[in-house]
């Protein structure tokens, strides 16, 4: 295989593409400032983290993981109690990011060792169970979690002689996207490691797997932790991003789903599918909705009373009929990893 | 209320809600003992089952067929029936539209394609929701407000049939509730049981490329299937709505998901399973309530769905089966 060849550089050429024209983006910010880009940027960085996650569990390993919100969840919370002023802890943008990480692995691990033997469809609807029981419980837990209010404020990146804020949104982007390209740098080279390999095998066929000497559990229980890392990552971002928490609802299954519409649109079981479909999916969701919705207003065509003509009620049937074409019609997304056997 | 009365109060609430959660659970557990699928848009179908029921009610209300006494003293019980056959016709052609649409091209795609396009479905009937929560009618908040939950007017009368004296209170509607729900409930046994069609559905499930080859028409199963799966959700639908007195777009989620782990506690595909999970959640819902706390009752329940997975896979009723390959 090709790619196989240029395991040793940092990137392939279809990632660089990608990575190169996140970075570019803030020119079209500067070209088009009507399309407020420096939100959505960032958004578009953290999402594709956590959806990298998701790629992780669901494109290589082959499992269906309907709870990845709560890995986020779970990290922008740990972010937030590690960070934030009124806790004792106090460790900072970089550890808390690093720590928020650990606490997903582990969640993952927890979640993961009892039920990866699981079939699959079962195994998909005990991670969504998780993702509502996580909501719940972090909006009940009011003592340490805030409820319904989110820890805040919580800090941005901070770098020697750099300062982050939100008056500099396009630094702050950059920072973002610099964690990204690590990120896509890890999973590069999980892929084609022998950890990868192995969930490769025990997603084509388990039993042979086995028969190979690999135990197919250990892997699955990886990949479950190390996506939920990622995604619990992601989670810490937003909140950086954000300066808060915000509220556990956030963190619902519509989230979930967004994740995986992401991994499924932009390609499942390619780094650099995925990142086009954070692209992608994410434009959709927080520019052209709400550019479309505000253009319409202004028309004085749409109103916020009715709700065919406010383009942001779509919102499901976008993300619905995504689902059920790209299953029907083209189950590998925009761009084939070009592994994937599935029978 | 002594604690006796407030446990019995509980009991009755848990009864009540636990019948239209086994309704909801049947079609679950039909379809995947059929196909292998988790019919994700199910829940969202009795939605929509929900938003025709309050349509139909607010066109007769407008029409002031619904007063009291419009068609003899037992217009409520005839309005009530006709409710259950409409919305139960509705979501049973919805059930086999979708079906038609986009499962069965999918039906020898891996299974984890065809569960994604089921939360597809999903998230498109839960649009259309909330665009038949906009519609310019009265019952609808006049097309305002999409998006909130719609009051759902009280059809039967609410007195307590205990007496006012009784602190446990046992309405018209608890009663409604159980003359709908045993009914179809027998009404689907003796089907399965009974039918020629139930014992193709029944050879079906077993395996399908042995009741293939044995000239059972598989689709026709698996449609039948769907249409029977949606007919008892739109029926529950109805008695939701009917008890709650209120209905939103969203309430699909929720209550799919207690009909699902209904369906699985009582062993996935089982009838009789999907029938004693149902009561069975709805009784830890009541008790939850009341004596943990409203706010955790959804943990409770979706951790009681993990703990079963876990341990007992197979559910209360189910047959331990090996996964087919």
């Amino acid at each position: 295989m090709a790619a196989a060849t240029s395991r040793f550089s940092l990137f392939s050429k279809g990632q660089l593409v990608v990575l190169g024209l996140l970075a570019s983006t803030p020119l079209i910010d500067v070209a088009m400032p009507t399309l407020r880009l420096s939100a959505p940027m960032r958004t578009v960085v953290t999402s594709a983290i956590i959806a990298l996650g998701l790629n992780i569990v669901v494109g290589w390993t082959g499992l269906l993981n309907l709870g990845i919100a709560a890995f986020a969840a779970l990290g922008a919370y740990a972010f937030g109690i590690l960070t934030c002023e009124i806790y004792p802890f106090q460790v900072g943008f970089w550890w808390g990011v690093l720590l928020a990480g650990a606490v997903g692995a582990f969640a993952g691990w927890l979640l993961g060792a009892p039920t990866l033997r699981l079939r699959g469809d079962y195994l998909a609807i005990v991670t969504l169970g998780f993702g509502e029981i996580v909501q719940d419980g972090l909006k009940n837990l009011e003592a340490i979690t805030k409820g319904t209010q989110g820890i805040n404020p919580l800090p941005a990146p901070s770098l020697p002689g750099i300062e982050f804020s939100s008056e500099t949104p396009v630094r702050w982007f950059y920072a973002y996207l610099a964690i990204l390209a690590v990120v896509v740098f890890l999973c590069r080279n999980l892929e084609f490691s022998r950890l990868g390999r192995q969930w490769f095998a025990v997603r084509e066929d388990e039993l042979a797997a086995r028969c190979m000497g690999i135990q197919p559990d250990k892997a699955k229980l990886k990949a479950f932790a190390i996506g939920a890392a990622l995604a619990a990552v992601g989670g810490a971002l937003i909140a950086s991003q954000l300066s808060s928490t915000g509220e556990p609802a956030n963190y619902d299954f519509q989230m979930s789903i967004l994740a995986l519409c992401i991994v499924i649109v932009g390609g499942i079981g390619s780094i650099t599918g995925v990142m086009v479909g954070a692209i992608v999916m994410v434009g959709l969701n927080n520019v052209v909705l709400p550019i479309a919705t505000q253009s319409l207003q202004n028309a004085g065509i749409g109103s916020t009373q009715n709700v065919l003509t406010s383009p942001d009620n779509y919102k499901f049937l976008l993300f619905g009929l995504a689902l059920v074409l790209m299953m029907r019609y083209r189950p590998d997304g925009i761009i084939h990893s070009g592994k994937a056997v599935r029978k | 209320m002594t604690n006796t009365e407030v446990f019995l109060q509980q009991l009755i609430y848990g009864l009540s809600n636990g019948m239209i959660i086994a309704l909801v659970a049947l079609g679950y557990t039909m379809v995947y003992g059929i196909v292998e699928l988790i019919n994700f848009a199910h829940g969202d179908v009795f939605t929509l089952g929900g938003f025709l029921t309050l349509t139909i009610v607010g066109v007769l209300g407008a029409a002031a067929i619904i007063e009291p006494g419009a068609l003899g003293e037992s217009s409520h019980w005839l309005l009530l029936l006709g409710l259950v056959i409409a919305a139960g016709v509705f979501c049973g052609g919805l059930n086999l539209a979708i079906n038609r649409i986009v499962y069965k091209p999918l039906r020898s795609a891996p299974k984890l394609t065809q569960l994604v396009a089921a939360i597809g479905v999903s998230f498109i009937l839960v649009n259309i929701a909330l665009f038949w929560g906009g519609a310019p009618m009265k019952v609808f908040g006049g097309g305002n407000a999409a998006a909130a939950s719609k009051d759902f007017p009280e059809i039967l009368e609410g007195s307590n049939l205990l007496g006012d004296s009784s602190n446990v209170v046992l309405r018209l509607e608890d009663i409604a509730i159980f003359a709908v729900t045993i009914p179809l409930m027998i009404g689907l046994t003796l089907f399965v049981k009974k039918t020629r069609l139930g014992r193709g559905m029944r050879a079906t499930a077993q395996n399908p490329i042995a009741a293939k080859l044995m000239g059972i028409d598989t689709d026709r199963v698996i449609a039948a299937t769907f249409l029977i799966g949606g007919f008892l959700g739109g029926a529950a639908s109805v008695m939701w709505s009917v008890y709650n007195n209120t209905i939103s777009f969203q309430m699909g989620f929720r209550a799919g998901m207690d009909a699902f782990t209904a369906a699985v506690l009582g062993g996935i595909g089982s009838l009789p399973g999907a029938m004693v999970g149902g009561v069975l959640i709805g009784l830890i819902r009541a008790m939850s309530d009341q004596y943990i706390e409203t706010r955790w009752t959804n943990v409770v329940v979706f951790g009681v769905l993990i703990l079963i997975l876990i341990f007992r896979p197979s559910g209360l009723l189910g047959l331990k089966q090996r996964e087919k390959v």
